[in-house]
């Protein structure tokens, strides 16, 4: 441990401002990348399940209207 | 040889094999990024000169690397775009491009603010300093580019043509700090030569590196694959993949 106690690693030193901005940048660069690139997987996902369903219902819809056409 | 290259240029054999990959770039990328992270902001020594403000290096050195790796790997991307047409070197190449302007601007911004203890400036027009700004503006026309197309075969293509071009920057990046007289010292880490720093404040840095790549190798494998699947839906074994689901 480079530190004597919590409040020595907190204040760096007196360079606490510039240490802190610097990892806190970095660390809210990774954190956002890694949340953004989950939430992108996700939404991609659910917009091709939500078009599979559409296009499923419109098989079954026209599979439906010819039916009925026949028994006419 | 060839048949592997087309194998490997398939976006249903990349997606197959990039699900077994990644997780285990994850754990790399998280696990070294906190050991290191903690082990050079806590256990690492002060340097005598800088004192603490030298830990930044723990973060600002990584997110250099990166910048100027993940602009090198683009560029490489859109060569074996451009030459073979392999589609997937595009889908890869079009997801690295905002990592890479992210690291850019952590490599300036850490690099600025470690520059008020130490150099007493935050920006100075050195060569270094400069020619990682235009490094970001790269980036930026990278991305610009892409959107400013309808048709994708343009945008892509146009984008690949601005990484090829734009990579000349790198070695000037590189060599900028031997060949200028410049405020920004030489490079202090190094993979290959002995290191110019005691063990205890390098060991930290190469986990650091080895992380933030990891971290580079993951977002890139898995933003790669929803780009897969956005630009294969049409595709059969795309919808038996999807489908499977609710």
């Amino acid at each position: 441990m480079a530190f004597e106690s919590v409040s020595a690693f907190l204040a760096m030193g007196g360079h606490a401002p510039y240490v802190w901005t610097a990892y806190g940048a970095t660390a809210a660069l990774l954190l956002g990348v890694g949340w953004h690139a989950r939430a992108e997987r996700r939404r991609v996902i659910r917009e091709l399940r939500r078009r599979a369903r559409r296009e499923r219902r419109q098989v079954e819809s026209t599979r439906v209207s010819t039916d009925e056409g026949h028994a006419r | 040889m060839w048949a592997f290259i087309h194998k490997l240029g398939s976006p249903k054999w990349f997606y197959a094999i990039s699900e077994r990959l990644m997780p285990w770039f994850w754990v790399a990328a998280v696990a070294l990024i906190l050991i290191g992270g903690v082990w050079g902001l806590a256990f690492a020594p002060a340097d005598y000169q800088q004192g603490n403000s030298f830990r930044i290096i723990y973060v600002h050195v990584p997110a250099a690397f990166l910048a100027q790796s993940i602009f090198v790997a683009m560029a490489a991307a859109g060569f074996v775009f451009m030459v073979w047409k392999i589609k997937l070197a595009d889908m890869a190449a079009a997801v690295m491009a905002p990592l890479g302007a992210g690291m850019t601007f952590v490599a300036l911004f850490s690099g600025a603010v470690w520059g008020v203890p130490t150099w007493g400036t935050w920006w100075q027009w050195d060569a270094r300093l400069t020619s990682m700004l235009i490094l970001f503006f790269l980036y930026v026309g990278v991305i610009a580019l892409r959107g400013a197309f309808a048709s994708r075969d343009s945008a892509s293509r146009a984008a690949s043509v601005l990484a090829m071009v734009g990579v000349i920057n790198i070695p000037i990046i590189k060599y900028s700090v031997e060949w200028w007289y410049t405020l920004h010292q030489p490079a202090t880490f190094s993979v290959t030569s002995r290191p110019a720093m005691p063990m205890e404040m390098w060991l930290p840095l190469l986990l650091m590196v080895l992380g933030f790549y990891s971290f580079f190798i993951a977002v890139t494998l898995m933003r790669t694959r929803s780009e897969i699947l956005r630009r294969e839906s049409s595709k059969r074994w795309v919808r038996e993949l999807v489908g499977e689901g609710p």
